[in-house]
Parts: structure tokens; C-alpha cells; sequence
């Protein structure tokens, strides 16, 4: 089906153009695939079962496994999906070839270099630092420089996708951005103001210490411009998956997209108001002054509002798409989604996991009430919810078209694949609410908790609800892993007249009539970029001036 | 096709009440988050200055960790040290209604500090002290948990507050 307005055919992607997103997928789905090994060995752990005598060959310590589950899960299975579907994106969305190939490619291999080089020192346990890398604990060298390839890889493929976008203004003046390419490459650019704090980290602080330049580094400051990236990387996670709930989403169920104005709206919000505020993971650091962290709690709230409107504008064009599919009545529209298909049904409930995920997330960023539940288990079950839930199980949905749109194959057993979105749904519900609950309950996060001697004995009540839900969702995401590899690999191929297509929804009013100042980067950029100076600005010059480099490295 | 004259973005009814409650929610936290603040004093940890982590034994405060009585019975300052993978000290003991206001940095590497049934918990970066206060109520144990990762031996670190009755 064609959406377009002019009668123009489809321009779908060519063979060449596949093949460069597909092997960003495959490097994605690779990482995912060894990372969530750890998964069930740490939930385990957790429930008194210590599987890591056994499986030594896996990791020689529960923090090794840690590091290879939190960098390949949270930091390259992400970036290297988030990369290639977004290059699919801006190809499609805008009808054309990407403007400088070898841009995006140079910045792919780059990428690839850096997993290499940032993924040896951790298998030799030279880099047990977690993924979060906190100095004066300090790995190879390695593994840093190994980080900033991966960083300044995406940079270069975010350059890629916008000189690709400026090309396409030039060719089409007066014409309204499409919402699926302007999406993309906002989420980009919020990415290329975000890294600067973790990329100046590394490269001004924790390398020239690592290597002997310097006396050593400056903890609190590196909290500071790590955390100055971190919560941002959280909106890099999710973005691509509200594009996906505002733009693919009700294509797939049969509806149109709600707004284009207001889906616009809010992706600007979150270039403008996802780095001001990284102070809200500091709350219990000493060194930061009280009222600035009330500040960034109150920047906070604020970047929730975007995600409220996209509550709603998601909830109603799925509403307008039951409806078109004979849904009636309050609910009625709900049973009538397509919930048999695997990739609706993977991105319908992250979304609903997401609500959870939501709430906590605005918990957590409420300063004081942070005091009951910082490091606590509380967080990683939030981030289940968010990362592993809202993210990934999205960008496991996209997969189920996506794979099949780049090969050209069918996907393998349709039912099993919606099946495993139920298992690891179910899993993930018992397993983050018993993480919830033993972290109000006061257990601290990053530990094995069977070597703990502090546990009381109330909480092994909810110690083996981790255990088995975290079982559960692994199996539901090796169902993910399966489906995707024999669909890969299989000889069949899709006749021609039933090749899966780009899902990009229509919008219900026409976008030309979407506001020209939705369509503008200038006034968002230059927002973007003070709102940062002010809210970071006046402690950095602080935290920079008063800079004492007298913490020396320590292996972990 | 409308023109680009209109500059209004357009908004469903439905989503303008929508807006309003996300708006209504948002304020809602702000003052609880303000009564809690203001009004019963649970505050975050703030700039105490700093310390040089590689010289704390010489140092007035750190350099001679542990329990100081500031009015008997009543108030106390304690301060502690930590470094891999241990707390100085280890056991504090004070009465019952004590207000306890605890001062710690670190030696090493980062450390946390999260006292069992509390408000404080806070994170323990070498070169920066950091500080909170609790009021002990009801005599038992309660545990200072070590929640930063610190190395191979982070899951044993801890160390209690007994209040006697
Ligand atoms: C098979 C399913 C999974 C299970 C059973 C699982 C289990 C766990 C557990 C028990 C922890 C806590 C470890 C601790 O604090 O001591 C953890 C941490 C973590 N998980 Fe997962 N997980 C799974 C999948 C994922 C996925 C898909 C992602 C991201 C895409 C992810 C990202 C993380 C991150 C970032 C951490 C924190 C690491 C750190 O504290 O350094 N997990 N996981
Ligand atoms: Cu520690």
C-alpha cells in the first residue's frame, strides 16, 4: 500500500542499503544474545542458586558477568539496534539514498572497532568495572578507548543521517519534514549534546590518569559528567521505540497516527529537556549543593511530561485502529488489536510495562523520597522495566518486520514468536516486583547477595521470585534469539507479492498542516543547548575550577 | 491542503483535559516533594567540602574515626571511614532517642553507605565528605550497607548501629 500522497512509487531500500542495516542488527542481536546469559545466573544468585563454580567459563566472578551483562545488554545491543534501525528510518521516511555512504559506514566500523576493543579487556577480566566504570576503580586501557570508538562511531553516523536529512530539505523546500526522519534524527542530535559529558570523561580525566599523565582522577567530577550522559542515554533507549509506538505501531494494527504536530512536539521536548537534569542520579552524592539538585528534580518532572502526552496520543490512535477493526464499547477496542501478531504484540505490552516503569521512574526522581531507595535493588528492577522492557521488547517487536523486510524471508513460526512476548512479560512482572520490594526492604544492588551476611531472613520469600522470573524472561527472550536467527538463515524466501513492507502510518490530519515552527531546528537547538549551560554550567565552573586529581587508579 | 498560514498546533479536546491532569499530577509532586523537604526535613546530602583521601589519617576529623558525644544522650557525631571492604568503625552503639549525624568519605575507591530503616543513605566519593542525620527511636540493630560496588570482596562490607533501650 502506498501512503503517499503523490503517486510516486514507494522508494523501498535497496540491496546494498539492506545489508548495512541488517549487519547492525546482527551485531545488536549478537551482543543481546551473550549479555542476557548473565541475567538469569546474577537473578539466581539471588535465590541461593550460585551457578558461577559451574559455569566458570562463562565469567570468573559475579561482577565479570555483571560488566559483560550491563555493557553488551544496556550499551551495545542498544546503540548498535537504535543505529541501524534509525539509518532504515531516515532512508525510508525520506525516499532518498543516504547522502555520504562511507560517512554512515566509517562510523559502523568505527562502532564495531571500539565493541572489539572495549569487549577484550572485559573478557580477560581486565575490566571487572562494571558499565558504569566509576574511577578511581580503573580498567585496561582498553576498555576506555574502546568506549569512545563506539561513541564517536554513533556521532559519526548521527552526521551521517543528517546531512542525508539537510539534503532532503534542499531538494523539497515548503514541504513538511516526514515526522518518521525528523524523529530519527532529533534522537541523534540529542544523543550528540548528551555524550559530551561521558566522552569528556574518558578522554580528560580517566585515560590521561590510566595512562600516568596525571596524579590521578577526580571522582565526584567524573560522577558528574557521566551522569551528565547517563540519564540522557536513557531517553537515546526509548526514543526509537516511541517513534515506533507513534509512527509504525498504528500502521501495524490498522489505525493512523493521532497527531503529527503533537508527536513532533514531543520529540523536540525531549531534544530540548533529556540532558538538564542528570543531577537526579546524584541525589546521595556529597559535593553537589542541595539546591541544584532541587533544580534538576524540578527538570525532571518537567521531561515527564513529554512521555505523559505520549501516553495518551499512543493509547488513542490504538483506540482509532481497534475501532477501525470493529471494536466496540469502552474496552472493546482493546480485544479487537491484532494481539495474534508477534510484532504487535511484543511493542503493545513493553508499552504497557512501560506505565510501570514510568510511575518509578518519577519515584525515583522525586529528590528526598530517592533517599529510600538509591542503589537499591529498587533500581534495577525500574530499569527492567525501562531498558529491558520498554526498549528492548519494542525493538524485538520491530524485528519481527524488520528481518523479514531486509532478507526478504518469511519470519519463522509466528506463533511461537508471539508467544515469547507473554513468557518474558510474565517473567519480567514477577521478577522487578520482587527487585521493587527487597530494595525498599533495603538490599543493595551490584551484589551477590548470596555471599551477603547481613540478609535477613524475610527476604528470601521474594530472593527466589527473582530467581524464577528472571528465568522465565530468559526464556522468552531465547525464543526472540531463535525466531530471528532461522529466520535469517532459512532458504525460504517470500514470493514476490507478499514482501513485507515499512509500516509508516498515515497521519489522520494532513502534515502539511503541521505548524512550520514544529519543522524548525534553530530555535530547539539553541533552547536545547541553554538550557544546559544554565542548569549545568554554574557547577561544572565549580567542580572544574576546584578540580583536585588526587585519587590514583584501583584494580577492582 | 491547509496553508502554512496556521500556526496554531491542533489539539484534540480529550488530549487538552489530558494535558491539564499531566500538568495537575506534575505540581502535585512538586509540593510533596516541598512538604517533605520543608515541613518533616528530610534533606539529600549538600556540599561539605573536601578532604584529601590519601592523607585521611592525619586529617582532625578522619584521621580518628568513631563516635563522638556531643550532648549525652541526645546527640552524636559519628564519623567513619571507609575503605576495602570495611567500615571504621565497624559497631556504633548509642541510647535510645539519640540523634545520630553521620560524617564519611573514602579511602579508595567509591563506597556506599545505607543505613537500615532510615533516611540515610548516601554515596561515599574519596576526596568529599559526605553527611546525614537519623533519630533512633526504637532500640535493635540496623545495618550500614555497603550498595557501590567496590571490588571482589564489596558484598561483605557493612557494619551496624546498636541503640540500647
Ligand atoms: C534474561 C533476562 C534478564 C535477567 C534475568 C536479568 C537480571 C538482572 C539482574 C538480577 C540484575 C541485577 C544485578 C545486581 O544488581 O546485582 C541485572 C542488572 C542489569 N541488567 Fe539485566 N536481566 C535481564 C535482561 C536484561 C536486558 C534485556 C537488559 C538491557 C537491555 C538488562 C540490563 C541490565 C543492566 C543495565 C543492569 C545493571 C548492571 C549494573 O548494575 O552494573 N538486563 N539484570
Ligand atoms: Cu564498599
Amino acid at each position: 500500500m502506498i501512503e503517499d500522497r503523490t503517486t510516486q512509487p514507494v522508494r523501498e531500500l535497496t540491496k546494498s542499503e539492506k545489508r548495512f542495516v541488517g549487519i547492525h542488527i546482527i551485531f545488536a542481536v549478537a551482543a543481546l544474545s551473550i549479555g542476557i546469559q548473565y541475567g538469569p545466573m546474577q537473578a539466581l544468585e539471588h535465590a541461593g542458586l550460585d551457578l558461577y563454580p559451574k559455569l566458570s567459563f562463562l565469567a570468573s566472578s559475579y561482577y565479570q558477568g555483571l560488566t559483560l551483562h550491563g555493557v553488551l545488554n544496556a550499551l551495545i545491543w542498544t546503540t548498535f539496534f537504535i543505529t541501524g534501525f534509525l539509518t532504515m528510518v531516515v532512508i525510508r521516511g525520506l525516499q532518498r539514498p543516504l547522502k555520504y555512504p562511507w560517512l554512515n559506514r566509517l562510523g559502523f566500523w568505527m562502532m564495531v572497532v571500539g565493541l572489539v576493543t572495549t569487549a577484550i579487556p572485559i573478557l580477560a577480566d581486565k575490566a571487572t568495572v562494571l558499565y558504569t566504570f566509576y574511577p578511581p576503580m580503573e580498567a585496561s586501557s582498553l576498555f576506555y578507548i574502546g568506549l569512545v570508538l563506539v561513541v564517536v562511531g554513533s556521532w559519526i553516523e548521527g552526521y551521517g543521517m543528517y546531512f542525508t536529512f539537510y539534503a532532503w530539505r534542499k531538494e523539497n523546500p515548503g514541504t513538511r519534514s516526514p515526522f518518521v526522519a525528523l524523529a530519527s534524527v532529533i534522537t541523534m542530535a540529542m544523543w550528540q549534546i548528551a555524550t559530551l559529558g561521558v566522552a569528556t570523561e574518558i578522554l580528560a580525566i580517566i585515560l590521561p590518569s590510566v595512562f600516568g599523565w596525571t596524579s590521578g582522577t577526580d571522582p565526584q567530577l567524573s560522577r558528574t559528567l557521566f551522569w551528565f550522559t547517563g540519564h540522557p542515554l536513557v531517553y537515546f533507549w526509548v526514543l526509537p521505540a516511541y517513534l515506533s509506538w507513534y509512527a509504525f505501531l498504528p500502521k501495524q494494527v490498522g489505525g493512523k497516527m493521532f497527531s503529527d504536530s503533537l508527536a513532533r512536539l514531543v520529540f523536540w521536548l525531549f531534544l530540548v529537556l533529556s540532558t538538564p537534569l542528570g543531577f537526579h542520579h546524584q541525589f546521595t552524592d556529597p559535593g553537589i549543593p542541595a539546591g541544584w539538585k532541587f533544580i534538576h528534580a524540578l527538570l525532571t518532572l518537567a521531561v515527564s511530561f513529554p512521555s505523559l502526552l505520549t501516553l495518551f496520543t499512543v493509547i488513542a490512535s490504538l483506540e482509532y485502529g481497534g475501532r477501525k477493526r470493529g471494536g466496540k464499547g469502552l474496552f472493546g477496542w482493546i480485544k479487537a488489536l491484532p494481539w495474534s501478531n508477534p510484532s504487535v504484540v511484543w511493542q503493545l505490552l513493553a508499552g504497557i510495562l512501560f506505565v510501570f516503569g514510568g510511575i518509578g521512574g518519577i519515584i525515583n526522581a522525586s529528590y528526598n523520597v530517592n533517599l529510600a531507595l538509591h542503589n537499591t535493588s529498587w533500581i534495577p528492577g525500574h530499569f527492567h522495566l525501562t531498558v529491558a522492557s520498554a526498549a528492548t521488547m519494542s525493538f524485538v517487536g520491530i524485528s519481527f518486520w524488520l528481518v523479514p523486510y531486509l532478507t526478504g524471508k518469511p519470519l519463522w513460526k509466528p506463533k511461537l514468536a508471539a508467544a515469547g512476548a507473554w513468557i518474558y512479560f510474565g517473567g519480567m512482572l514477577i521478577f522487578s516486583n520482587a527487585m521493587h520490594v527487597i530494595g525498599l526492604l533495603g538490599a543493595p544492588r551490584r551484589t551477590p547477595l548470596g555471599l551477603a551476611p547481613y540478609i535477613p531472613e524475610e527476604w528470601a520469600g521474594h530472593l527466589w521470585r527473582i530467581g524464577f522470573g528472571g528465568t522465565i524472561m530468559w526464556i522468552g527472550l531465547m525464543i526472540f534469539i531463535i525466531v530471528t536467527l532461522v529466520t535469517a538463515v532459512q532458504r525460504k524466501r517470500l514470493p514476490a507479492d507478499e514482501l513485507v513492507e515499512v509500516p509508516i502510518a498515515e497521519s489522520i490530519r494532513d502534515p502539511q498542516a503541521t505548524p512550520v515552527w514544529l519543522d524548525r531546528w534553530r530555535p530547539w537547538l539553541i533552547t536545547a543547548i541553554l538550557l544546559v549551560v544554565l542548569s549545568y554550567g554554574p557547577q561544572l565552573y565549580e567542580q572544574i575550577t576546584q578540580v583536585q586529581l588526587t585519587s590514583p587508579g584501583f584494580s577492582p | 491542503m491547509s496553508g502554512d498560514a496556521d500556526q496554531h498546533i491542533h489539539i484534540d479536546p480529550y488530549e487538552r483535559n489530558w494535558i491539564r491532569i499531566a500538568i495537575g499530577f506534575l505540581v502535585f509532586f512538586v509540593v510533596m516533594i516541598l512538604v517533605a523537604g520543608l515541613a518533616l526535613g528530610i534533606q539529600v546530602p549538600t556540599d561539605e567540602g573536601r578532604v584529601d583521601p590519601n592523607t585521611l589519617d592525619q586529617d582532625s576529623r578522619f584521621g580518628n574515626p568513631g563516635l563522638r558525644e556531643i550532648v549525652p544522650g541526645e546527640e552524636y557525631e559519628v564519623y567513619i571511614v571507609a575503605h576495602r571492604f570495611s567500615f571504621t568503625p565497624r559497631e556504633i552503639t548509642v541510647p535510645k532517642g539519640a540523634k545520630v549525624t553521620f560524617w564519611a568519605t573514602s579511602g579508595d575507591v567509591q563506597h556506599g553507605f545505607a543505613l537500615e530503616g532510615t533516611n540515610v543513605n548516601m554515596m561515599l566519593v574519596p576526596g568529599q565528605v559526605s553527611k546525614l542525620s537519623a533519630t533512633f527511636d526504637t532500640p535493635g540493630q540496623y545495618d550500614f550497607i555497603c550498595h557501590e560496588y567496590c571490588g571482589l570482596g564489596h558484598a561483605v562490607m557493612f557494619g551496624t548501629v546498636t541503640v540500647e533501650s
